[in-house]
């Protein structure tokens, strides 16, 4: 090998080596090996170790490489060994040094016990290293399995592991289906059994060999020989077909995973709000949160049969909540129409924390409650029905959330969106064509902070009492998050931004305490990777398409103009 | 009547004070060249003719009307077309959908007539319709602009510096397009560094200095000024 292509292997390596070194001293690997994926085979912790390994023998192959392929081979257990390295050094520290628990307080013996899988510091090390290297060695080896048969393998695998680490949920479904002796063959309290591991595993496998053999050619062929009106045929098929799965979900899924689904759909609420302010009119909004906490006050002082109450119905309160925020959105605007970008973040930051202040301030706790906040806030009542489970604010929130959708859509594609976009794009060219910047601009506070006056109203009337540190900083952030994870601009990517943001973490309960560093590194990981989103807008789909063009554009650009001119 | 009269304004930035007491008009149908250095105050003229600024003292009138109660969006509907500086385009939109947001107040039939005429004017931006307009060249940028603004139908049409950081052989272009329009029957009020270019398509000119007019006169009897030939067109 020449030594570009050592250097190459060392860098992977022990880049990759570092990750497991990190992990490991966070706590991270101890924390989630309590996370069964297969039970008594493989933890989330184990995971954490082995993927590093796995991708270093990957990566070490450089792309579209296929000759010397015994080199190869022995570059990923070079990876695989240099990848084990820091994490040995770790072990042989913490179990020569115990004092250094008192500089790194998640270097415990436990996670020494985890890392040398309970058999000792040699063994233990010499079984890690042979295992990193045995993961190496076939993460080098995944080049030699051709494409066709490769592909559905992977598929397969990491199918199987999402399924195992999302077992909750498929366990909830299962606890409503079948009895209970079934459901233990198949799912431990943690994680799935290893039956379950291998008919999982053959079920996916099966399913994309036929999708990668068969099946993607004839949907692709389907596709393009498709009327337009068996285009719209299907569309509509698609469309109901969504709307039954919908209305039944919460009857399937069960009580724990429709109360994550109410959080999620509070916060695609939000999001599609927001997603007007940040997607559509490009003013970067950071306290959007006050606007929540807005419409969740009001709602909860209309509607508490508490001391501060009123006691009034919840459907009273739903519109005045939105309004009062829409009002504050305005009030908000009126000093921020001349600021831009970053200076407009910071002002909207504060008013955010002002907001915030002001809630739990003595000042007004006779009238909100002030830290201790507001209790027995009121249930929505229909004839003959009271809001109470998750179930029954799921379908109030669905409908919120289809409400919101749908209106988002039409402003989206009507005169009003694109007033913002150009303003987004340059307020001093929308001016000069005629735009009244403080009234576009308005709308769009006022649209955004209506939608999150609603989600808060749902909010407090969900949990039925508020409290001051339900609204911090960081849901303004969390929302900015989903927004740009999801797609900026994008209904579709909205939606999807709240799924993985708000719904994974709650489905990953042991991930709690790394949400934070989750969060930024998948932000940072999304930056590079795919900055346009999870689920683009077609806007910044085509703009994005555009950059990759522009680098030829840019070479033509010369001989383009001249013979413009020349042409006349 | 003139179409555009600016009588004695001054304006400042904070205490800076750019506009000493500029007095211009421009005819109805005629080119005029505002020429004049850096920070001679040019752009800032503009500024004040678009409402984005307002004197501090003087006033603007816009056939006859004092313009000081309009906002600068509402001058669009009122028959004034700026083209800022710098190619005013919308570069995540594609060239048709720039050219559909330059008529953006209008509610008539006839838009997509005018597309084409535009595109008459302009033959590159038909080929380009589609294109996202960050992506095209500079010159094709200042096409577009140009040609955003026409879609306003404007009776005054207001340019600050097109030439700028353009090849030769493109600003001769944009300049022979910019007498095209104006025998179209636009007035043109041309904003320029480039005074050879300027004052060879103008009717008249005015040399800004310091925030002042400091010489008006016809294009050609400033083309042969000394003072001109000395400072602007770079002729000992």
């Amino acid at each position: 090998m020449t030594r570009k292509e050592w250097s190459h292997l060392i860098r992977i390596g022990l880049l990759m080596g570092l990750a497991v070194l990190v992990v490991s001293v966070i706590g991270m690997v101890e924390k989630f090996n309590e996370r069964a994926l297969i039970v008594g085979y493989l933890t989330l912790g184990q995971l954490l170790l082995y993927i590093p390994a796995l991708y270093a023998g990957y990566t070490s192959v450089p792309a579209g490489e296929h000759r010397a392929m015994p080199q190869r081979l022995l570059g990923g257990v070079v990876v695989g060994l240099l990848a084990v390295m820091p994490v040995i050094l770790l072990i042989l520290v913490a179990s020569s040094w115990p004092g250094i628990r008192s500089y790194f307080v998640n270097i415990s013996p436990n996670m020494v016990k985890i890392l040398t899988a309970g058999k000792g510091v040699g063994p233990g090390i010499g079984l890690l290293a042979g295992e990193m290297a045995a993961l190496g060695l076939i993460g080098a080896a995944i080049h030699l399995i051709p494409d066709r048969i490769r592909k559905p393998i992977v598929t397969a695998i990491i199918f199987t592991v999402g399924f195992a680490l999302f077992s909750d949920v498929s366990l909830n479904i299962a606890n409503q289906l079948f009895a209970r002796k079934t459901v233990r063959v198949l799912f431990g309290t943690k994680g799935i059994t290893p039956l379950a591991t291998v008919i999982v595993f053959v079920i996916s496998l099966v399913a994309a060999s036929l999708w990668t053999w068969k099946g993607r050619e004839a949907y692709a062929r389907r596709q393009a020989n498709m009327s337009s009106e068996q285009a719209k045929r299907s569309q509509r098929i698609a469309t109901t077909v969504l709307m039954i799965v919908l209305l039944t979900l919460p009857w399937v899924l069960g009580v724990f995973l429709t109360d994550v689904l109410d959080r999620v759909g509070i916060f695609i609420l939000m999001a599609l709000g927001l997603n007007i302010v940040v997607g559509f009119a490009g003013l970067l909004d950071l306290g959007y949160v006050a606007f929540y906490a807005i419409g969740a006050y009001v709602t909860a002082i209309m509607t508490s049969t508490g001391n501060l109450g009123m006691g009034l119905s919840f459907w009273l309160a739903v519109p005045v909540a939105v309004v009062a925020a829409t009002m504050a959105g305005i009030i908000l605007g009126i000093p921020v129409l001349r600021m831009r970008g970053d200076y407009l973040a910071i002002v909207t930051l504060g008013f955010g924390e002002i907001i915030r202040v002001l809630v739990r301030s003595d000042l007004l706790k006779p009238v909100i409650g002030g830290a201790q906040g507001i209790l027995n806030i009121g249930r929505p009542t229909i004839p003959g029905l009271t809001f109470t489970t998750p179930q029954h604010f799921y379908y109030l929130i669905l409908l919120a959330c289809l409400l919101a959708w749908f209106i988002s859509g039409r402003l989206r594609d009507g005169r009003i969106g694109r007033r913002w976009m150009a303003v987004r794009e340059d307020e001093d060219v929308a001016e000069a064509v005629g735009i009244n910047l403080v009234i576009t601009k308005l709308l769009a506070f006022a649209m955004g902070a209506a939608f999150a006056g609603l989600a808060g109203s749902l909010f407090a009337a969900r949990v039925g009492t508020i409290f001051p540190n339900s609204f911090e900083l960081l849901i303004s952030i969390n929302v900015l998050c989903i927004v740009i994870i999801g797609g900026i601009g994008s209904l579709p990517g909205v939606v999807v931004g709240a799924f993985v943001l708000v719904g994974l973490p709650e489905l990953l309960r042991e991930f709690d305490e790394y949400r934070m560093l989750m969060y930024g590194a998948l932000l940072i990981i999304m930056m590079l990777v795919r900055p346009e989103g999870l689920w683009p807008s077609p806007i910044t789909r085509r703009e994005m398409h555009a950059a990759e063009e522009n680098a030829a554009a840019v070479e033509a650009e010369h001989s383009s103009d001249i013979r413009a001119a020349v042409e006349g | 009547m003139s179409i555009l009269e600016l009588n004695d304004v001054h304006a400042y930035y904070g205490k800076i004070h750019a506009l000493k007491g500029v007095s211009l008009t421009v005819e109805k149908g005629e080119i005029v060249s505002l020429i004049g250095g850096n920070g001679a105050g040019k752009t800032t003229t503009l500024r004040t003719i678009c409402a984005l600024m307002r004197p501090t003292v003087g006033s603007v009138t816009f056939n006859g009307e004092n313009l000081e109660r309009y906002k600068p969006s509402a001058l669009t509907a009122k028959g004034i077309a700026m083209v800022p500086e710098g190619r005013g385009v919308f570069a995540r939109m594609t060239v048709l959908e720039n050219l559909e947001m330059g008529a953006f107040h209008r509610k008539d039939k006839e838009i997509g007539d005018d597309i084409d005429r535009i595109y008459e004017l302009f033959p590159r931006l038909k080929e380009r319709r589609t294109q996202l307009a960050g992506t095209m060249s500079g010159g094709e940028q200042q096409m577009l602009a140009m040609g955003r603004a026409m879609m306003s139908r404007p009776s005054l049409l207001l340019l600050d510096e097109p030439s700028m950081g353009l090849a030769p052989v493109l600003v001769e272009a944009i300049f022979s397009t910019i007498v095209d329009i104006n025998k179209q029957g636009t007035t043109v009020l041309l904003v320029e560094q480039n005074a050879l270019m300027a004052l060879n398509i103008a009717d008249r000119g005015y040399v800004l200095q310091t925030g002042a007019i400091a010489l008006s006169d016809s294009a050609k009897a400033l083309q042969q000024n000394e003072m001109v030939q000395k400072v602007y067109l770079g002729i000992e």
